[in-house]
């Protein structure tokens, strides 16, 4: 955490309300999110219990699992999963423009331009928090390699239809959440924790009730005391006010009303199979839907409040004006959802249990870039992100006091000018250090020549200022002008290219195979 | 509960399955020593001298719930690792069964750190009774068994918990004695549950604490220690870091009194740098519409600068 950071939180302890921690949004939102609050059962490591999916805020669609050992309940709940988002994801695969790129052909080994698709939009997940970040990965990995008895008539537990291509599409959205800056899975803490300091720990912070109330205290009161309620409060019968957001449920709650409800719900199914057929049955078969409605009911006032903070939280990113460079990030983002769009429509097998070696150092150079790439961006979108490198000495602003021409000294002078600063900040600055500028969008370089004065510095502009002897028109700055700097790249440039897959050394495990894996082996007792 | 009925599912054939994922290919049996004793001396004594057997004999062994017995902080802690093998060459090896799943052969990490610090304790109980047993050595990695992807069958993997040892060693070493803590509180100090409410929340609040947000995790007083620290305003309620980059600095009215210009030492490096970051912060969040912005701005810090 940055002293700036720090004195956001400081702040907030002192005001009991949340304060900002950016001037606009750093992670583009979509305007049709499909929200997902899922709920796991206690003890059970990853067994669903229940979730409210959907895109629209009044009208959430309720999945239960009344008997989370149940292997075919979960499997109907997981179908009924695949049945909201897949229709939803497939709404955004065919709406595409065509982006011409560059390519390298494969048998020349020259570059070519070549068109390709791009979806126009993407579709974005949110989920309340990291844990059911998490959640989705967990999901993904225990749906994907599912077979359904299309796939394989001899498998001993076929999953429904859909459920195999919900865990594809669950593990690709787990894995794009990975990289910094990506905004097509969101957790809404991560979100809230972004762009809000509050008065409390980053391990408080975790707890999207608490969050809330700091940022968006009810009746506009103290946040500290909102969130306090929202962390502890409990009501006559020692249930939490607030539940909290999941996957996993309170305690108190699984053994004072899940517990009994389930128990319930597991009698009446017991004497239901007892009771053969006729209208003893009929009875018992209305009983048991009652049974399944009280924990739907039981399940729902768990699940509403999170629901309601997500799409509450949604709403106050919203009113900020987003980053101009999350928008670019975005676009990253629509070809990483067209890319698995193309890989699932022409059959590959699901993603495989461990990455081989090449597309491991891929994904983590990947990610790498981006990292640095998102805390150049934020920086340079967001005067306060960039306050915090100022200080750090990262960057710096001045007024442009004087400009001189000065040429190179080859045969053909291109232009130097230099440039007199005068600043405040007290960059890291020795004698040829490359400093940056946003042009345009894009980003000119300049180097340290001297500090005149203790808050005068001289820099030499070295770059995008056109072919001419003169510089381009408005490519140098004119006196007057008050300019970021930093030291810091702004676009990171490729690290050593990577050898394709197939060619992947003995060292490195050689090439990887490319038959799909097995699916994992059935037990009578999976718990997911 | 799902441990629990994973523990017994695990060791439902006496142990086989434990030694096989222990890599004992083959053994043709194995020693299952009965260790059942009266009172937990009485269960020490019958594991100790179940290991000095085992390693005597050089056989696979294994003792399932042995009870171990370490001194922390000048009192006796008796410790149960839920089974510990012993190796023909006299080497002993604690196994940990855990109920959290290992899913592509590995597992939350945050949960096989916190299994690697309890097994490392199980460790050092371990090396007590091995000093004094010619022939045997305890080995520095124990095995991990837990579920494997989303079944019930069980995996395992070993795991090297040398650091965990070295932490636990220094950390055993360091601790207060258990009497000197009790000297040092006020006479007539209770902490008996069975006392009234109010008289145990007086004896709580005679005793200092050290509170960081980590307690929360760990600890059932956190939310009183928490409660104390945000009334005395302590910083290190926002985290443990932030004490560091404030310097002498302690409460949150002094940091911000600091920030602002009106107190603190403008020569104190933590005072200077907070005084800067406050001005670059006031500039940045000039420019926004004062809807963002709050009702308490920080308006002396923009001129501190």
């Amino acid at each position: 955490m940055s002293l700036i950071s720090t004195l956001a939180r400081l702040e907030a302890v002192e005001s009991g309300r949340a304060r900002p921690l950016t001037t606009v949004r750093h992670r583009h939102l979509s305007e049709h999110p499909l929200v997902l609050v899922p709920l796991t059962t206690a003890g059970e490591a990853g067994a669903p219990l229940g979730a409210l999916v959907g895109t629209d805020p009044e009208r959430p669609r309720l999945l239960t699992v009344a008997q989370p050992r149940d292997r075919e309940l979960r499997f109907a709940f997981l179908a009924e999963l695949a049945e909201a988002v897949l229709p939803h994801l497939d709404g955004y695969a065919d709406d595409i423009e065509l982006v011409e790129r560059n390519e390298t052909d494969p048998a020349t080994g020259k570059r070519v331009k070549a068109q390709a698709e791009l979806c126009a939009d993407a579709p974005q997940l949110i989920v309340p928090g990291r844990a059911a970040i998490d959640f989705v990965r967990l999901l993904g990995r225990s749906m994907r390699f599912r077979r359904t008895s299309e796939q394989d008539p001899e498998t001993p537990y076929p999953a429904p239809p859909h459920v195999p291509l919900l865990g594809r599409w669950l593990t690709h959205y787990g894995e794009r959440a990975r990289v910094p800056g990506s905004s097509l899975l969101l957790a809404a803490t991560d979100l809230l924790n972004r762009h809000w300091a509050t008065g409390q720990s980053s391990l408080e912070d975790q707890h999207l009730g608490a969050l809330l109330a700091w940022i968006d205290p009810p009746d506009g009161g103290s946040g500290a005391e909102a969130a306090l309620r929202a962390e502890l409060g409990r009501d006559a019968r020692g249930q939490l006010l607030v539940p909290p957001a999941g996957p996993a449920t309170d305690p108190a709650f699984d053994n004072r009303l899940l517990a009994p409800a389930v128990e319930a719900y597991d009698r009446v199914r017991l004497a239901l199979a007892a009771a053969g057929e006729g209208a003893e049955a009929d009875g018992w078969l209305g009983q048991l839907s009652l049974a399944e409605r009280e924990i739907r009911r039981l399940l729902r006032t768990q699940l509403e409040p999170t629901w309601h903070a997500v799409w509450r939280s949604l709403e106050l990113l919203n009113e900020l004006p987003e980053g101009p460079r999350a928008t670019e990030r975005w676009t990253r983002d629509r070809w990483s959802f067209t890319a698995h769009r193309d890989r699932v429509r022409a059959g590959e097998p699901p993603q495989p249990r461990r990455d081989d070696a090449v597309t491991a150092a891929r994904k983590l150079a990947a990610r790498e870039s981006a990292q640095t790439q998102l805390d150049a961006q934020e920086a340079l979108d967001d005067p306060l992100v960039l306050a915090g490198r100022r200080l750090s000495g990262e960057a710096f602003t001045g007024e442009v006091i004087e400009v001189t021409m000065a040429w190179s000294e080859s045969k053909r002078p291109a232009p130097r000018p230099l440039l007199v600063l005068r600043t405040d900040d007290r960059p890291h600055l020795g004698e040829g250090v490359k400093v940056y500028r946003s042009l345009d969008g894009r980003p000119q370089t300049a180097e340290f020549v001297r500090h005149e004065a203790d808050d005068l510095l001289v820099l030499r502009l070295t770059d995008r200022m056109g072919r001419a002897k003169d510089p381009a028109e408005g490519t140098v700055p004119v006196k007057g002008d008050r300019l970021a700097w930093t030291l810091f790249e702004h676009d990171q440039r490729g690290g050593p290219r990577l050898p394709e897959p197939e060619e992947t050394p003995w060292t490195h495990g050689g090439p990887p195979g490319t038959d799909a894996e097995a699916p994992d082996p059935v037990t009578p007792e999976d718990i997911l | 509960m799902r441990g629990n009925a994973f523990e017994a599912r695990v060791t439902s054939d006496g142990g086989a399955e434990l030694m096989r994922l222990l890599g004992a290919e083959g053994p043709t049996g194995f020693a299952l020593p009965d260790l059942a004793a009266a009172g937990p001396e009485g269960r020490t004594a019958r594991t100790a001298l179940a290991l000095r057997q085992a390693t005597a004999d050089g056989v696979w062994t294994l003792l399932r719930h042995p009870l171990l017995a370490l001194e922390v902080a000048g009192a006796p802690a008796y410790l149960e690792p839920d089974a510990v093998v012993v190796h023909p060459d006299g080497r002993w090896t604690v196994v940990e069964i855990k109920s959290f799943p290992m899913i592509d052969a590995s597992a939350d990490a945050a949960k096989v750190g916190a299994a690697a610090r309890q097994a490392a304790v199980y460790v050092l109980a371990l090396e007590r009774i091995a000093a004094h047993t010619g022939g045997a050595s305890v080995a520095e990695s124990v095995l991990l068994v837990c579920p494997k992807d989303f079944s019930n069958l069980p995996t395992a993997s070993v795991v090297d918990v040398r650091k965990q040892l070295s932490v636990t060693r220094r950390q055993l070493a360091r601790l207060t004695r258990v009497e000197d803590i009790a000297t040092a509180l006020p006479a007539g100090v209770t902490f008996d549950p069975e006392r009234p409410a109010d008289e145990l929340r007086a004896a709580v609040a005679a005793v200092p604490a050290a509170y960081a947000p980590g307690c929360l995790a760990a600890c059932e007083l956190a939310f009183h220690c928490r409660d104390r620290a945000r009334r005395a305003g302590a910083v290190e309620t926002l985290g443990r870091s932030v004490r560091g980059e404030l310097g002498g600095l302690r409460t949150v009215g002094d940091v911000l009194a600091a920030a602002r210009g009106t107190a603190g030492d403008p020569d104190d490096p933590a005072v200077a740098a907070l005084r800067r970051a406050a001005a670059l912060r006031a500039e940045a969040l000039a420019a926004l519409p004062a809807a963002r912005t709050a009702p308490e701005e920080l308006p002396e810090a923009a001129g501190c600068h």
